[in-house]
């Protein structure tokens, strides 16, 4: 009977050290104990998944383009101002199209999508100082000369849409309405690089040591 | 007749009832360790054909997860990036990287970077990432720190059990809607107390599904 025992405690052992510990890295893909060839359409189903990989498509992906040609179901676009930036004389629209309101809410919604998507190359404070400068990026400008001051709303959104040179577009991440209030954003930053003892309230200016 | 078994044998029956019984034990014991979603899964960190490190670009640069997963607060499924938003910044830094000649190809030809699944849920379970996102629920929660991971690696075993333990008490793992993002931060109980965690969860009505038609549908 002690034999029975040590031999058990010598699988056990053997075991242990063969399947290791709990959390321990491994690349091969995970072992499932109800199996899919055994048990097949339980837990993945003939269909296309998002991004997922598909043998019918000659391409081998299950997200279709979209063909040439092909018309959006979606109310049409045609608001220029709003989705093109450009003003009912096709120049680059100034200020903000009218179907939005321009508010602390835009202003606050700004600030957070430049954070993500502009802030990793241009900066905090917009002044192309970004992350990516120290690791080579040097083309990135200041949103702070003259001709980016200057610069119609219009003009910026198109550089946002469509990219501009070196800078790719951002059109598949923000949405039209996000984009102009980046834009509200980086004129914000602007303005506040300009900004002087004037434009400070009387009643706040003595917090400020002014 | 001679004698066929020793006096020793009389003991046997009931020595082999103990031994079964020790080696049932030790049978569920493996099986509990071995053939649950804790063993099998946590740990997989599959080889990618680009070695892309989220410690480099979201820990070192600061990199806001919704910058290449654009998607994660809007949609049920978190995206992978497409190549484009990798080129953003690779067509000036590294830009002739051998590691990074997939990425290339793959924006030249528009054909797909072949990354690797790491989680998955099965097909029977109604999994969406906008609602966890937008409810206070941060990635690191379930994805682990992600932020300090040079392969990611499945840190949570995503299993049944995994997911009912927050669905029935998410107080203690829920944060500030501006800290979702920030694998770093501190849980609202960490910060201010369970009791300030219990109102967020009342003031926002946040009630996890817990029926089986809540993530069986
Ligand atoms: C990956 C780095 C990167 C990110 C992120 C980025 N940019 Fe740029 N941006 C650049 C570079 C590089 C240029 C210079 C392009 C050139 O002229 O070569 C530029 C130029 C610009 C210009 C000036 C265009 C002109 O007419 O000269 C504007 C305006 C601008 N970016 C706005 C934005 C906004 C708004 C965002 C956020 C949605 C953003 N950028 C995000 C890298 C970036
Ligand atoms: C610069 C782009 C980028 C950023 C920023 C980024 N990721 Fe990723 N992420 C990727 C890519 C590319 C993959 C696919 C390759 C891989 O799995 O390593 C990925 C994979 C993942 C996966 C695994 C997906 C799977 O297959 O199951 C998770 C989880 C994840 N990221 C979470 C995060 C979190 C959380 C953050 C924010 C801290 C973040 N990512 C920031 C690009 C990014
Ligand atoms: C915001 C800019 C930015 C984005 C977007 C970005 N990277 Fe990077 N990446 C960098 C920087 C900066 C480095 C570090 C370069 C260095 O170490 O000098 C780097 C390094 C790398 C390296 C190591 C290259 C080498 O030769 O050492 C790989 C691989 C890589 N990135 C893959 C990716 C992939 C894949 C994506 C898209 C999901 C991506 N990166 C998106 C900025 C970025
Ligand atoms: C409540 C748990 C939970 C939270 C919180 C969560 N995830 Fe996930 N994530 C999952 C599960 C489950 C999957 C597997 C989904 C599937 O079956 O495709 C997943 C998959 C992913 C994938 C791979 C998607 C794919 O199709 O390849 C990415 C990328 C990802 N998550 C990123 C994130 C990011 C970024 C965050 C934070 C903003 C986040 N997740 C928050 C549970 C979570
Ligand atoms: C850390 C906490 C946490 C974890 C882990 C978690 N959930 Fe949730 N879940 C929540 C919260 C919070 C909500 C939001 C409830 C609300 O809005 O009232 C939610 C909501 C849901 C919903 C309802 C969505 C809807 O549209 O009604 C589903 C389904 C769900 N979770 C599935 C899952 C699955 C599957 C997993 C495991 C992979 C999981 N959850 C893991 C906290 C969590
Ligand atoms: C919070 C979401 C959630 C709820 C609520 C839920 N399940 Fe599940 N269930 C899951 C997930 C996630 C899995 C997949 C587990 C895995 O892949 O390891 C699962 C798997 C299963 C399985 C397959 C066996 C297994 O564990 O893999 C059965 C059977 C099941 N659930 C039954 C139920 C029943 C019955 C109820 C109601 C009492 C229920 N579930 C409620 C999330 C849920």
């Amino acid at each position: 009977m002690r034999n029975v025992y040590l031999v058990t405690a010598f699988v056990v052992v053997l075991a242990v050290s063969i399947l290791g510990f709990r959390g321990t890295p491994f690349t091969k893909p995970p072992i499932d104990v109800f199996p899919e060839w055994a048990f097949p359409g339980m837990k993945r189903q003939p269909k296309p998944y998002p991004q997922g990989a598909s043998r019918f498509f000659a391409d081998g992906r299950a997200d279709r383009p979209l063909p040439p040609g092909v018309v959006s179901r979606d109310p049409l676009r045609n608001d220029y101002a709003l989705y093109e930036g450009k003003a009912a004389d096709g120049s680059w629209l100034r200020g903000f199209p009218s179907a939005l309101t321009v508010d602390a809410k835009l202003m606050a919604r700004g600030k957070e999508r430049f954070t993500i998507y502009c802030a990793p190359c241009h900066g905090a404070v917009g002044d192309g100082n970004g992350i990516t400068k120290q690791y080579g990026m040097g083309a990135t400008p200041t949103y702070h000369d003259p001709r980016l001051r200057d610069m119609a709303e219009g003009e910026i959104f198109n550089t946002i849409t469509h990219g501009k040179n070196n800078m790719l577009s951002y059109a598949d991440k923000l949405l039209p309405e996000d984009r102009w209030a980046v834009i509200l954003y980086v004129r914000a930053l602007q303005r506040a690089q300009t900004g002087t003892v004037s434009d400070v309230p009387a009643d706040h200016r003595k917090e400020l040591g002014l | 007749m001679s004698k066929l078994f020793p006096k020793s044998a009389n003991k046997l029956p009931l020595q082999i009832i103990v031994y079964l019984v020790v080696l049932a034990g030790v049978v569920t014991a493996g099986a509990t360790y071995y053939m649950t979603p804790k063993y099998t899964r946590v740990g997989y960190a599959p080889v990618q054909p680009v070695p892309y490190s989220h410690a480099l670009h979201a820990g070192q640069l600061g990199i806001d997860c919704r910058y290449c997963h654009s998607n994660v607060e809007k949609s049920g499924v978190a995206n992978l990036p497409t190549s484009q938003t990798c080129m953003n910044c690779h067509n000036q830094v590294k830009k002739d990287s051998p590691l990074l000649a997939v990425v290339r190809h793959s924006y030249e030809t528009g054909e797909a970077v072949p990354w690797v699944k790491v989680h998955q849920t099965p097909d029977y379970v109604y999994f969406n990432h906008a609602i966890h996102v937008n409810r206070g629920v941060s990635c690191v929660e379930c994805h682990g720190k992600i932020n300090e991971m040079e392969v990611v690696t499945h840190a949570q075993p995503l299993s049944m059990g995994f997911c009912l333990d927050c669905h029935r008490n998410p107080a203690p793992r829920v944060r500030e809607p501006g800290d979702v993002f920030n694998l770093d931060s501190a849980t609202i109980a960490q910060k201010s107390g369970l009791e300030a965690a219990h109102k967020f969860l009342k003031d926002r009505n946040i009630k996890p599904p817990q029926s089986c038609s809540g993530c069986h549908r």
